[in-house]
């Protein structure tokens, strides 16, 4: 875990609102694990006061210079615009200078079992999720289930293809893959195979509905969380979520940047969230 | 790590100063008899239970460590959403949610011995009882320093806001407090009353051996999509930048109303504004939202602190405390 004071390197807009930023980071491939995230200081001063957390999308090095140095390294997020800290992002350009401080949390640790690995993301809850793709597609089947508003917001599909992952779309509007949402497809899927191991990330209505159905094929689930934070190292209590088993006189309340952002399904108390 | 310099503190020198100038300035300050390395350390709540944050800070470079406020038993704090960002700051109603007192000692502290930094326990009581009772349970303790007494959280109904609103509440709980334990006792005020002098001045009748102020200020804010108050608490408290000139004059007016030390909050992210609280008054000064968002803000700080020392030539920065000039 480092507080880099580092440089965007590229900010491209992959569609209306959704950004893919790459950064300076010499030496965070070795250290960050699947499902980790950093915490973004978009420019010193008072306005906006705090980091943004987002998940790591991907990290790699860029091609060699000829200048007999050794290639650079970078990590990449995928981020919407939603508020001030990413409208400040979004007009970031390479060379300005932006603090990353990561890798935080605790990320996917999925049984050695051999089973495929399905994922299921829903709008930019596939970012924390390409890494683990990525790292397990060599070692078992690995399957993207993407679901988004609209053909414009499914992000990243040739990424995952091109580290061999399959990828099946469902979009609420029809205009691209299936029209409807992505549980239904992850329940087909489950209905054909059961034998499988689902991680998910995305609105908290995708993670509920996606537990609800692994649990009734008993499919071991991870899910990653998202929060408001503070901090990113569990000193704020922010970002906390209700573990299971919780009461008001034995709480266990657990942190999402810290505890997290990656929980086993069975870990996290589902009746918080109507 | 770079090394970060103070803005505008860094290069000019005062040519008329008394100490040598570029030498190395002594940061240390004593507060009831606690000795102290240098005068910055995190505030209670902000910085964990210290651990949190030693992966990203040197924990021996600071003054002291202020864990989060702990109470009798363990506390679940408040619903989300807890926090909210705000202009120049942020809204918190985390409602003192902490593992216990018990736990604390059992699995916390352990951690903090092994660390060479005077450890200031922060603790609070849903009743007069309680307060005595955790007071109580942390008076013998190996490794805890100090105490810190919060009578003033502005999030929950008990534990805080109700003895440090009113005089003589405050003087009975600081009273109890104080026949409990014979360590430092650090009482932290709040700002949301008319006149924090006067509680100030209770507490120090009462045996406190210093006071800290100030707590967040109360303070909300409104989604006006959803028309719906942006914490679940649907108040919290305000802390960051936005409150510094606030603190500022409410350490200033209590440091010349009581003879005990204060110790400045309020806002302090940079080595100047440490320093504005010395100048008003404070005897040292505590870090919190800042850390959240630089964990280095503290380390950043004390060189900020012993760079204008040596440029102003200031031997000790005690000379600081107090040195408000005025008409």
């Amino acid at each position: 875990m480092k507080d880099l004071h580092t440089k965007v390197i590229s900010n491209q807009e992959l569609a209306p609102g959704f950004f893919r930023m790459r950064v300076l980071a010499p030496g965070f491939g070795a250290q960050v694990r699947p499902g980790q995230f950093v915490m973004v200081r978009v420019r010193e001063g008072a306005t906006p006061f705090l980091r943004r957390p987002f998940g790591v999308f991907r990290t790699g090095f860029l091609p060699p210079e000829c200048d007999g140095l050794p290639p650079k390294e970078y990590l990449e997020i995928l981020y919407k615009v939603v508020g001030q800290g990413t409208a400040l992002m979004a007009a970031l350009h390479g060379g300005d200078p932006l603090q990353v401080l990561g890798p935080l949390g605790a990320g996917f640790d999925l049984p050695a079992d051999g089973k495929e690995l399905i994922l299921v993301a829903g709008g930019i809850g596939v970012a924390p999720l390409f890494l683990l793709g990525q790292t397990l597609a060599p070692h078992r089947p690995v399957r993207l289930l993407l679901g988004a508003r609209c053909r414009d917001e499914v992000l990243a599909v040739t990424e995952f293809e091109r580290a061999g992952i399959e990828t099946y779309v469902a979009t609420d509007d029809g205009s691209l893959g299936e029209k409807g949402l992505v549980t239904q497809v992850l329940e087909t899927c489950l209905k054909g195979s059961p034998s499988a191991v689902v991680a998910a990330c995305g609105p908290i209505s995708m993670l509920k509905e996606t537990n609800r159905i692994c649990s009734s094929y008993g499919v071991f689930l991870q899910v990653s969380l998202e929060a408001l934070m503070g901090c990113g190292v569990g000193a704020c209590l922010g970002c906390v979520v209700k573990g299971r088993g919780h009461t008001e006189l034995a709480p266990r309340q657990l942190t999402v940047c810290e505890d997290g952002p990656v929980f086993r399904s069975d870990d996290i108390d589902w009746s918080q969230w109507p | 790590m770079k090394k970060k310099e103070a803005p505008g503190l860094g290069s000019e020198r005062n040519p008329s100063a008394a100490g040598k100038i570029g030498a190395a300035p002594d940061l240390s300050v004593t507060i009831a008899g606690l000795k102290f390395r240098n005068p910055v350390m995190p505030a209670s709540g902000t910085f964990g239970y210290g651990e949190e944050y030693a992966p990203l800070i040197d924990l021996e470079q600071i003054g002291a460590i202020v864990t989060k406020g702990l109470s009798l038993r363990p506390k679940a704090g408040n619903p989300t959403p807890r926090i909210a960002e705000t202009v120049g700051g942020m809204l918190n109603a985390v409602g003192l949610q902490n593992v216990g007192v018990d736990a604390f000692i059992q699995e916390k502290l352990p951690f903090l011995c092994r660390i060479r930094t005077p450890v200031i326990v922060n603790f609070f009581g849903n009743t007069l009882e309680e307060y005595g009772e955790v007071a109580g349970r942390l008076a013998d303790l190996e490794g805890v320093a100090a105490v810190e007494c919060n009578i003033s959280c502005p999030n929950v109904k008990q534990g805080g806001i109700v003895f440090g609103t009113d005089p003589r509440a405050a003087h009975s709980v600081v009273s109890l407090v104080r026949r409990r334990i014979t360590k430092p006792l650090i009482v932290k005020l709040t700002p949301n009353i008319t006149d924090i002098t006067l509680i100030a001045q209770a507490v120090e009748e009462a045996g406190a051996d210093a006071v800290s102020c100030i707590n967040t200020l109360t303070g909300m804010a409104i989604d006006v999509f959803n028309r719906r108050p942006r914490l679940a608490n649907i108040t919290g408290g305000l802390s960051g930048p936005a409150i510094m000139p606030v603190a500022l004059r409410m350490v200033y007016q209590v440091a010349r109303q009581v003879r005990i030390p204060v110790i400045g909050i309020g806002g302090i992210a940079k080595a100047e504004d440490a320093l504005q609280f010395l100048i008003a008054g404070a005897s040292a000064v505590q870090v919190g939202s800042a850390n959240f968002v630089d964990p280095q803000a503290m380390v950043s700080i004390v060189a900020g602190l012993d760079e204008f020392c040596r440029n102003q030539g200031i031997n000790a920065v005690t000379e600081l405390i107090g040195s408000l000039k005025t008409g």
